[in-house]
């Protein structure tokens, strides 16, 4: 596995190749953007840098974040055990965190994997300003880190009102270290979702669940029956924003370009069929359909009102609970496999991630565990996840 | 058989923007240098996010205000994807599902009489870029300029019964939209889309419609319009082929139309929500605050214009551009009077800027400064020509007038005494521009009336010397 494709220098913090690095080339992990020099940084890796950080280098991600963990990158080389460029960089304690951006769930398996810890914030609580677009209703950069206090810290970091990003939230600043004390919370375990989960990873979660006891917080399981909706309705929103995103890149001003052309049309399909893989390809056609106009309504827009469902339904479910366990990807190691199998292996998993991308809620994995909360609880994940890890010691 | 013509109309509109509608680039498309008015986020690069220009909402919600629009409190802005080399994202940001402005109404007067113009809607969007073809290298290059330039699209329905009707419609958009500042609506600031059918008269039911793309002046218009009529009935009357729906582009040297290879009609353009832009909700306050800054139509301008003794023909200048509006109304505030407003906009204002090169749509002057100079010509203060130069010192360098009057001595000369003795002096010294009056040559009145004048360096109080001047002369006589 590649995890640096530029390593900067002896910096301690990684960000992925969906964030902008002003004058380091940027990829994404695709073909198409070979050679794409910014001109400017993401506003999170500005503003890590900022509070102190030093960048390391650019971390391996999958074609624009749409696979698993990274496998099928410009830069894969082909591992039997697939694992996250950045995940694995903090495992081996060769950086202290890490920005990545979290549009399908990819940097929550990669912290699974790895056995490190990532968030995703609530929507809007992060500029998206310098993110390679994908799916932009629903991706958010995000804090990776070895524990939850240099996660928070970092996360910290980056959060606050951005100006150059229309959906920026107004509160210039967050304080995570405000959570309430674990004991007499209420936490869920996700039915439709510990069932879809391999034996192992079960396990991960009950033995979870024992340390939540052990800090005084109630555990039940909790039937959601919303998830397989709320899955394919993040599957259509994002395979159309992708489809639309990426249609910018033709091989006419930046990026990869095809040698073999005679005229633009030529130019267009040779750049796009040579630059991009399989599983780009594959979304964008599925995007591209669910929004043609015989398909708009019943599915693009019917995802639209699927997400305000399944909204209204965590609304309602983080009434009576704080946090919402689930599983972040059904095992505890993939293996390399075929990308003609990519599309749908993605889908299958994209189960236990959608609904934080779909509906904007903070998600974090600690200890091979995805913990939810509602909208702005980042700081109630941040006290589990802190006082789970004091069990330990 | 007779048949009537039945015409839509879409016209895009060039806003008169500070910035373009989502970044901070300068907002017009007639910039200098190819390329010279652009950044990251109008050439389309990844990673930069739409920031919606406030003021786009605003023209927005002001020209649908003046065509009777019902205005949508709730908006939003859409995708509309399709590849063209001069759309640097591969798709426009537009609005399609909860446009800004519907439901409207405008009338136009054409010699036929009155005829009422529905409006469908009205949707604000970003404009494209424009591609050049260069023949001496035989390429083509894009200009991004324009990309992002705020447009609004009007759509009308299908209401038009003659070309007279289009032209008097979009005369009339013209004038309102430069009066109220929404758009300059320069050559090319302004663009149709001319959607054409016949059908029987009396008929209810549409013929088959062509769509003529992207017309911008306004006797192309005419001439398309004429000549796709001919084209329509005589594939109706006598069979010369058959009308099929598509698109068509007019070709202003040969005079004709020509079907467009249609991958335009063929395009799905896959819409959808921009995930970018939040919906924008226009609240009781902000309306107000719109309907505030509006002006009133130039209609009522010129009906209040002429109610005041002003001729046709100078509140037609007046009502060009809306500056010349509130300025005429402020100095009339103050307390000017309305000959002397009207001739010093349109007269001594007009002529120093044609002498700077500028056009009088360019006036900008204090109200309180142009008043002063028009008080102080009218009572003499200052003759008029000084009061010229005094204006040409404020328009030049924004000066307090009653300052640079003092600092120049321009005030007019008002005493009788040393007017009396220059006009002596004058006489004296011109015995025969005295003997001309005096036989008979009144001209050399003015004469011998410049020459005191000379003498008191152009700022004796003109009404004294003509009395002093003919005074003296009637003693001679």
């Amino acid at each position: 596995m590649k995890e640096y494709i530029t390593k900067i220098g002896s910096g301690d913090l990684a960000v992925d190749d969906t964030l902008l690095t002003k004058g380091v080339e940027t990829t994404a992990g695709s073909k198409i953007l070979s050679g794409f020099v910014p001109l400017f940084s993401a506003e999170a890796v500005e503003r890590a840098v900022k509070a102190g950080y030093t960048v390391s280098g650019k971390t391996n991600v999958g074609e624009f974040g749409l696979d698993l963990v990274g496998e099928f990158s410009n830069y894969n080389d082909g591992d039997e055990v697939l694992r996250g460029a950045a995940a694995e960089l903090i495992a081996k304690g060769e950086v202290k965190g890490a920005l990545e951006v979290d549009l399908n769930g990819a940097p929550r398996r990669a912290a699974t994997l790895s056995g490190t810890d990532f968030i995703k914030p609530t929507y809007g609580t992060v500029s998206r300003y310098g993110i390679i677009p994908c799916a932009c209703s629903g991706e958010q950069v995000g804090a990776a880190a070895a524990n939850a206090a240099e996660t928070k810290k970092l996360l910290a970091a980056v959060a606050g009102h951005d100006g150059k990003d229309g959906t920026s939230l107004p509160a210039e600043a967050y304080d995570y270290s405000c959570g309430k004390e674990p004991a007499g919370m209420k936490a869920g375990i996700i039915t439709q979702l510990f069932e879809l989960a391999s034996e192992e990873t079960k396990a991960v979660i009950k033995g979870y669940a024992e340390k939540l006891k052990a800090l005084g917080v109630s555990v039940e399981e909790v039937s959601v029956e919303e998830i397989a909706a709320a899955q394919s309705a993040w599957q259509i929103l994002m395979a159309a924003e992708t489809c639309n995103n990426v249609s910018r890149y033709d091989g006419v001003k930046f990026g990869y370009r095809t040698p073999n052309y005679k005229n633009i049309d030529e130019l267009y399909i040779g750049s796009r069929t040579e630059g991009m893989n399989l599983l780009t390809k594959t979304t964008v056609l599925y995007g591209s359909d669910v929004l043609s106009k015989g398909r708009y309504f019943t599915c693009y827009d019917k995802a639209l009102k699927v997400r305000r469902v399944v909204a209204e339904r965590f609304g309602e479910l983080f009434k009576t609970y704080d946090l919402l366990l689930a599983p972040a990807c059904g095992k505890t190691e993939y293996k390399k496999y075929d990308i003609t199998r990519a599309f749908e292996t993605v889908y299958g998993e994209s189960v236990f991630t959608a609904v934080p991308n779909l509906i904007g809620i903070p998600a974090m994995v600690t200890k091979g565990v995805q913990l939810m909360a509602g909208h702005f609880e980042e700081k109630t994940l941040f006290k589990i996840a802190e006082s789970a890890e004091g069990t330990d010691k | 058989m007779k048949y009537e013509i039945v015409i839509g109309l879409e016209t895009h509109v060039e806003l008169n923007t500070r910035s373009k509608i989502f970044c901070a680039c300068g907002g017009h498309s007639s910039h200098g240098e190819p390329n010279d008015c652009v950044c990251p986020a109008c050439c389309g690069m990844p990673g930069m996010l739409p920031v919606t220009n406030k003021r786009v909402v605003e023209l927005a919600v002001m020209a649908g205000l003046m065509l009777n629009c019902e205005i949508n409190r709730y908006t939003t802005f859409d995708k509309k994807s399709y590849y063209y080399p001069d759309l640097p994202c591969a798709y426009q940001v537009t609005q399609w599902f909860h446009p800004i402005c519907t439901n409207g109404l405008v009338e136009v007067q054409t010699k036929n009489g009155t005829a009422k113009i529905g409006i469908k809607q009205i949707h604000m969007e970003e404009d494209a870029g424009k591609l050049v073809h260069d023949d001496w290298s035989d390429t083509t290059l894009v200009d991004f300029n324009r990309t992002s330039v705020p447009l609004i699209e009007i759509v009308s329905r299908p209401d038009f019964r003659s070309a007279e009707e289009v032209l008097a419609y979009l005369e009339k958009l013209k004038a309102m939209f430069r009066f109220a500042n929404i758009s300059e609506c320069e050559e090319g600031a302004m663009r149709c889309d001319v959607n054409i059918s016949i059908r029987p008269e009396g008929s209810t039911e549409l013929g088959v419609r062509t769509e003529i793309k992207n017309m911008s002046s306004l006797s192309s218009i005419e001439r398309a319009i004429k000549y796709e009529t001919a084209r329509h009935m005589d594939a109706i009357e006598r069979q010369t082929e058959v009308l099929v729906q598509e698109t068509r582009r007019w070709d202003d040297i040969k005079g004709k139309t020509f079907s467009m290879r249609n991958k335009e009609t063929a395009a799905d353009y896959r819409y959808f929500p921009d995930p970018n832009i939040m919906p924008i909700v226009i609240d009781d306050e902000w309306l107000e605050k719109i309907k505030a800054d509006m002006p009133a139509s130039p209609e009522e301008k010129a009906a209040e214009y002429r109610a005041l003794g002003v001729s046709d023909k100078e509140i037609e200048l007046l009502i060009s551009k809306r500056n010349l509006c509130d300025l005429f109304d402020e100095l009339l505030m103050k307390g000017c009077n309305v000959q002397d407003i009207v001739s010093w906009i349109l007269t001594e204002c007009a002529g120093v800027l044609r002498k700077k090169g500028q056009v009088l749509d360019e006036l900008s002057i204090p109200a309180e400064k142009l008043a002063r100079i028009i008080a102080m010509t009218a009572s003499n203060e200052v003759t008029r020509g000084a009061g010229r130069k005094i204006l040409v010192a404020v328009l030049d360098d924004d000066v307090d007038p009653d300052k640079f009057c003092e600092e120049n001595n321009l005030a007019a000369q008002g005493d009788e005494s040393l007017i009396n003795d220059v006009v002596k002096k004058v006489i004296e010294e011109n015995p025969g521009a005295v003997n001309d009056y005096l036989g008979g040559k009144t001209k050399a009145f003015q004469a011998l009336f410049g020459g005191c004048m000379k003498q008191l360096r152009g700022n004796g109080d003109p009404a004294i010397i003509r009395a002093q001047l003919e005074n003296e002369l009637a003693k001679l006589s």
